[in-house]
């Protein structure tokens, strides 16, 4: 009998994903044994022409890491799709756009701009910029270019499954390989993860969800026992998908979201931007001025990395060209 | 209807004469909106409210077999109820239909755009038909209603609603804070226009209220807790300790004769004086005295019990300690009434509590009273000498920015009475009324007016006094500058009577906490619709009666509180309440408790559970939600939906209107 085929695919990633495979310990030769790698350019030296020989869906699983951001990660989704049978998009930037996705907050040549021209550490007098084609001494070089969005590995391709988180859980890696390999997948477009918010998993006593004051991590020792949220800090826990057990939260770290929205919520970020201004500073509500209101708001810093930092792509916002580099 | 039927959606396109019609092409808008997938049929019609517009609808549910209704008319708010029987009428679930507001949200706005408009109509339209493919049925629920009231407050407003809801046949418990129930009522010597006495015809409804057999009376007695909701309310009460055991007391009297350390009296207002242990007043219901543990010697210092001694049968108890009273009723009748102004803080410039012949209308009341503290001789409280010119000011703090911007309402006519009082007692008397406005409003106020005008020794002047002023004989004077004559007038009166603004008794602002319930901007207690729904509050199952929902004179108050009683009555005679089917519900399957929502909720309808395997959930008791959304809004995982206005309906709106 044949073994299972696995690849693993790199998008715009950070390589994280893979090492959180390597988080199986021993269980990791089992995987390996129990599978034939197709492609895994971080573990295994096969080459793209190798992936590209192999028959259309005839890989059982492939697990696409990271974002898509330019057309060479968009080709990489494409061919994913194209060899897969079944495709996993694996990890928050795959899921969700991810922490490249925040880059969807300016634009394509603004990005190229700020990094190759205006940033006080470069010195680039004739403000060159990379382009997908350069010929130089007769010979044609070409990069990828940059799309003008980040996107979601589901914005490309259809996508089978998901399986969130940033890394991913290792027991929900688990769950899913071992889901895979046994040919006992659950229905397309489950999301590895629980039906429930980090909340359900996270063991802090709630008490009083009324606050009045935001307090940055370095701003104090958070109480171990006590709900992170109900103490001023900013903790994504009520937005996010479960099924990590609220390992940040147990920490006394506040959840950041990796694991992107719950099932009921069709923006993460807007759901917790709205659950935020609805608590915060509800005692003192009633005869506030606007200015008041706007300094309750205020303290939050950097909201959109806040509230969106791994799911911007999939917001129900939609983009506005041209207003900010 | 099942659920993976096929959906069939009617849409329906008002003309509202041509109030839509005359802006918006509303053939147009009906050819555009037939080409949407899902509609089976698109018709314009001249009106859709009218018997003729529903039969259409109904119809069509039949012929067509609709399982969707859409009209595009005016509001919601106006006509919703109507097409939901429609509906309801052809067969259909009436949470089925779905409404597009093209009259306020279109024509009446875009009136010189008609192209535009038009566009705008259709939008709307798709909009309200891409929801409509998504509604589910909605139902109400039944709440059954105990048939017991609690009416909080006993002056005239609670007495007569207690009546009448125990006549009807159901159970009333009426709460008091103070020792006996008449309110301020009781404390009037006579009533304006008729000058009936105020005890004789206030005497007879306390006692009759105090042995019917439906009514339980709860004197000197605070509301503690409320919790429920309309149907269902719990109620939690303290009974403050008497020290007289009532089931022993007769009320013989002996006790406070025997008695020999005193205090002001509450009712006289620091008039008169009363013993340690009192009536509230010699008509009080009940008949059973009070010990006042500040001034009874026997709390103070441990002697005294002259009146434990002399009691014939026992009845003091030195003992008595509060008691805890809980009750279940169905629904609840405020009438916790007014309090005067605080006009010696609040106004200095009048001398009221510095100059001791500056009293209140309130306070003459107590002196023209036969049982008050003058025996019913109307005397200058600083030296006893019968006032021969008597100053009556009124609107003390009514009608007045700074202090309350609303008329009292009975300072005028009760104004009038008391200069009456004094020209009938002191016929040779001087009186002068400083009036801004004279209003006159009631039945046989104008009459009265009339009436009392005519007298040659009482005299109106048209403007307020400056400032109460007082000379080194211990004379008070004032300027005052007459409108109607254009000249300054300086009176020296012997006795000057304020007639001051009313403000919401105490009590209210607790009870009010309590229960959550609206409250106006100026303490008063909000009605649901100052003109249609008038002794409604906020909270369902909540009636007001009186002056807790604004100045009232006695006639209005009573047939307040005879409304308050009726809409009670008809709420216990159903036996049973509709929910609205719009609440809030929280998916347990998502929601994992994470208590964003439990303090937002204004009515107070949601709190944290834990379940079996010891996680936490949020719940909402639907006899309180009122659908407002909030939660639904906060939660932070999706787990709160609105019935009938999800995020996916309401997605479905966006997207189509944003496309």
């Amino acid at each position: 009998m044949n073994k299972p085929r696995l690849a693993i695919i790199p998008g715009a990633n950070c390589a994280g994903c893979d090492y959180s495979l390597l988080d199986l310990g021993e269980k990791v030769i089992e995987v390996l044994m129990a599978v034939d790698i197709a492609y895994w350019p971080t573990a295994a030296d096969l080459k793209l022409e190798d992936l590209e020989k192999l028959p259309d869906g005839s890989i059982d699983l492939v697990l696409f890491e990271g974002a898509v951001n330019n057309d060479e990660t968009e080709e990489m989704a494409k061919l994913a799709r194209r060899k897969a049978k079944n495709l996993i998009a694996f990890g928050a930037c795959a899921c969700f756009g991810g922490i490249p996705g925040l880059a969807n907050v300016a634009s394509k040549d603004g990005i190229l701009r700020k990094a190759y021209i205006k940033s006080l550490s470069t010195v680039n007098q004739q403000g060159t910029i990379p382009c997908k084609l350069t010929r130089l001494d007769g010979i044609e070089l070409t990069i990828p270019e940059f799309l003008e969005s980040v996107k979601s590995l589901d914005q490309v391709v259809n996508v089978d499954y998901y399986l969130p988180g940033c890394p991913p859980p290792l027991k929900l890696v688990a769950e899913a390989l071992t889901a895979a390999l046994s040919g006992k997948l659950p229905p397309k477009g489950t999301v590895f993860g629980s039906m429930k918010s980090v909340c359900d998993d996270c063991k802090r006593i709630r008490e009083d969800k009324k606050i009045t004051e935001i307090k940055r991590y370095h701003q104090l020792i958070p109480d171990p026992e006590r709900c992170l949220f109900e103490q001023g800090i900013i903790c994504m826990g009520p937005a996010t998908r479960g099924g990590c057990d609220a390992v940040c939260p147990t920490v006394n770290v506040p959840c950041r979201g990796c694991m992107g929205p719950t099932p009921g919520s069709q923006d993460q970020g807007a759901r917790m931007l709205s659950a935020l201004s609805s608590v915060i500073g509800l005692e003192v509500e009633t005869g506030v001025s606007d200015e008041e209101v706007r300094k309750l708001i205020l303290q939050v810093k950097d909201p959109l990395g806040t509230f969106y930092r791994y799911s911007l792509p999939k917001s129900i916002m939609r983009r506005v060209w041209g207003v900010r580099e | 209807m099942v659920e993976d039927e096929e959906v069939r959606i009617g849409v329906y396109i008002c003309h509202c004469g041509l109030n839509i019609a005359s802006v918006v092409d509303v053939k147009k808008a009906a050819e555009e909106v037939s080409k949407v997938p899902n509609v089976v049929v698109a018709k314009d019609y001249q009106f859709m409210c009218s018997q003729p517009g529903q039969n259409i609808i109904i119809e069509d549910i039949k012929q067509h077999r609709l399982n969707r209704v859409v009209v595009a008319a005016c509001s919601p708010r106006m006509h919703e109820p109507t097409f939901q029987k429609a509906v309801e009428r052809g067969g259909l679930n009436p949470y089925l239909f779905e409404m597009a507001n093209i009259r306020e949200h279109c024509s009446w706005v875009h009136e010189k755009e008609k192209v535009a408009a038009t566009e705008k109509a259709i939008k709307l339209v798709k909009a309200a038909i891409a929801k409509a493919r998504l509604l589910k049925p909605l139902k109400r629920e039944k709440v059954n209603v105990i048939p017991r009231a609690l009416v909080i407050g006993g002056g005239i407003a609670g007495i007569r609603a207690s009546l009448d809801i125990a006549n009807a046949g159901f159970e009333v418990h009426l709460v008091e804070t103070r020792p006996s129930i008449g309110g301020n009522m009781a404390r009037l010597d006579k009533t304006f226009p008729t000058l009936d006495c105020s005890q004789c015809i206030l005497t007879p409804l306390m006692v009759e209220v105090s042995r019917h057999p439906n009514v339980t009376l709860h004197t000197y007695t605070d509301v503690v807790n409320i919790d429920g909701s309309v149907g269902n309310f719990k109620v939690k009460l303290l009974k403050k300790p008497r020290y007289v055991d009532e089931s022993k007391c007769t009320g013989c009297g002996t006790c406070i004769t025997k008695c020999p350390w005193t205090a002001p009296s509450e009712f006289e207002l620091g008039l008169g004086k009363r013993k340690a242990i009192y009536f509230e007043f010699p008509q009080a219901v009940p008949l059973i005295p009070v010990i006042d543990p500040e001034h009874c010697m026997y709390f103070q210092k441990g002697t005294c019990r002259a009146c434990e001694k002399f009691c014939p049968t026992k009845a003091i108890d030195f003992n008595q300690k509060p008691e805890e009273i809980e009750l279940e009723v169905g629904a609840i009748i405020l009438a916790t009434g007014y309090s005067l102004y605080d006009v010696a803080k609040a106004m200095p410039e009048y001398g009221y509590r510095k100059y001791k012949d500056v009293i209140t209308g309130l306070e003459l009341e107590r002196l023209v009273s036969a049982t008050g503290p003058t025996k019913g001789h109307i005397v200058r409280p600083s030296d006893g000498k019968e006032p021969k010119k008597v100053a009556i000011i009124l609107c003390v703090g009514s009608r007045d920015e700074k202090h309350l911007r609303f008329c009292c309402r009975f300072g005028c006519v009760a104004g009038i009475k008391h200069a009456y009082y004094i020209v009938s007692h002191i016929p040779d008397a001087e009186v002068y009324i400083c009036y801004r406005d004279i209003r006159t409003f009631g039945k046989g106020y104008e009459e009265f007016y009339e009436r009392i005008r005519n007298y040659e020794n009482i005299k109106f002047i048209r403007g307020s006094p400056m400032e109460i002023l007082q000379d080194a004989d211990g004379s008070l004077y004032f300027d005052v500058f007459d409108a109607n004559t254009n000249r300054i007038v300086t009176l020296r009166p012997d006795l000057v009577v304020l007639e001051t603004g009313i403000v919401p008794h105490p009590t209210f602002k607790e009870v009010a906490k309590i229960l959550k319930c609206a409250v106006g901007p100026d303490g008063f207690a909000l009605e649901l619709h100052p003109k249609l729904r008038p002794t409604e509050t906020s909270v369902d199952g909540v009636f007001l009666a009186g002056a807790v929902q604004g100045p009232k004179d006695i006639p209005d108050t009573v047939a307040q509180a005879g409304a308050a009683a009726s809409s009670v009555i008809a709420l216990m005679s159903k036996g049973y309440v509709e929910t609205i089917p719009y609440v809030s519900s929280i998916n347990e399957d998502l929601c994992s408790g994470c208590g964003i929502c439990q303090p937002l909720c204004a009515y107070d309808a949601i709190s944290l559970v834990k379940k079996e395997d010891g996680k936490q959930v949020a719940k909402v008791d639907i006899g309180k939600c009122k659908g407002c959304g909030v939660c639904a809004a906060a939660c932070p995982s999706g787990a709160a939906q609105q019935l009938g206005f999800n995020d996916e309906q309401i997605l479905a709106m966006v997207r189509t209107l944003t496309r």
